[in-house]
């Protein structure tokens, strides 16, 4: 551990790679469960009337991670599908947050700082009661 | 028509869109909002929601492309990330308090404008004269590898591109869309810096602008999972073949055709939405 954080343990190269896998491995991730929440969606709503014309918001339990997850324990297929879409969301975020990461192990502490602003930013939006 | 009929129709919509996206690098995200509201008829606050997930997966989908490249400038992303994550939360926030037919003629706007962009000649133009101080102290100058070797810019009037970008990411959060014309424009325009570094920052920059603003959304029910399964399914698919088709086709005609396609429906969505019909 004590070499965890110098520069030779993750080089710049390695770091990079393991970006472009974690954003392949999120549009991966979302699309599986999005096809798999759709296949079930589809089986038990198909013939039913889709009902877009007037806005009402979603249903209750699909705007909340706490809601989606209760739903996916269920195996309903709406809520798998948004599990999904949360993990599309989450996919650049976690990108920000290892760049925070990449830049620590450059000592580039000036834009550790500024990656982190960018972090707070977007922690703000989810939990500072914007909803409306 | 049914729920089945109506998720394969817009399967079939959403291809399309993320193929010509991808094709003439305007994005999947800017087809996706005329498709639902004037095709399929659907509320605009919906349809905002889900163009703003179509944006998340086709940028994240090709950025996994461009880091292994080492285009990508990442300091100058994420400077610039600042100014247009806190745009995107408060077009989010303003889209509460904004008439629905409003933000239907502020969306054509955008969309003309893009179509335009789309036409202007891309001269990959390097300025090396280093005259910002601020770009230097930042770390914001840059290289990038061509076949020739590694060819330095130099980063221009920051300040002035920054507060295009917080413009930018306004219209990002209050239409749901990339803005990745915007942001090339204040790249490109503005800062002076080369198309192909421009292009692929903009890129990344719009994933995480796009997901900032869908934070809000989610919990605000826009975001409604009977249109995202058709539309980023179909979104990615088009992308991933648009960009395999790009080596071989002739972009400069198929351009010229998707430019007067949106032009179309831009007017169609600034006359809808000045008879209150959006």
């Amino acid at each position: 551990m004590k070499h965890f954080f110098s520069k030779g343990y993750w080089a710049d190269k390695d770091i990079q790679q393991l970006i472009g896998k974690q954003l392949r491995l999120g549009v991966i991730t979302a699309s599986v469960l999005v096809f798999t929440g759709g296949i079930i969606y589809l089986y038990r709503h198909g013939t039913e009337l889709p009902g877009y014309r007037e806005f009402t918001g979603v249903r209750a339990g699909l705007d909340s991670i706490s809601g989606i997850i209760h739903g996916v324990r269920g195996i309903h297929g709406m809520e798998i599908i948004q599990l999904g879409v949360v993990c599309l969301i989450a996919t650049p975020i976690i990108r920000v947050a290892l760049s925070a990461f990449a830049f620590l192990l450059e000592r580039d502490f000036l834009y550790v700082f500024i990656t982190l602003i960018v972090l707070g930013v977007i922690c703000f939006s989810m939990v500072g009661e914007l909803a409306g | 028509m049914t729920i089945l009929a109506f998720t394969l129709i817009l399967l079939l919509g959403a291809f399309t869109a993320g193929m010509l996206g991808s094709l003439t690098g305007l994005g999947g995200g800017v087809v996706i909002i005329p498709l639902l509201t004037l095709v399929f008829h659907v509320d605009i606050r919906y349809a905002i929601g889900t163009a703003l997930i179509a944006s998340i997966a086709t940028s994240s989908g090709s950025a996994a492309a461009y880091v292994k490249e080492g285009i990508t400038n990442i300091r100058l992303g994420m400077f610039l990330e600042i100014a247009t994550t806190t745009g995107a939360v408060i077009g989010a926030l303003v889209a509460v308090f904004m008439p629905t037919n409003i933000v239907a003629i502020i969306f054509g706007c955008v969309l003309i404008f893009s179509a335009i962009l789309s036409f202007k000649p891309k001269a990959n133009t390097v300025v090396n004269n280093d005259t910002s101080e601020l770009a230097r102290k930042l770390h914001l100058n840059g290289s990038y590898p061509t076949p020739d070797g590694k060819v330095t810019y130099t980063v221009h009037r920051v300040a002035g591109g920054y507060f295009m970008m917080m413009f930018a990411g306004i219209m990002s959060g209050l239409l749901g869309i990339g803005s990745g014309a915007l942001k090339v424009l204040a790249m490109d325009n503005i800062m002076r810096i080369p198309f192909k570094v421009s292009t692929t920052t903009s890129n990344f920059m719009i994933g995480v602008t796009a997901a900032a603003s869908a934070v809000v959304y989610l919990q605000r029910g826009y975001i409604s999972p009977g249109l995202c399964l058709p539309v980023v399914l179909g979104v990615l698919a088009g992308a991933l073949g648009g960009s395999k088709l790009l080596v071989r086709a002739n972009v400069t005609k198929l351009r010229i055709v998707f430019s007067v396609v949106i032009a179309f429906l831009a007017i169609q969505m600034i006359y809808n939405g000045y008879t209150g019909k959006l």
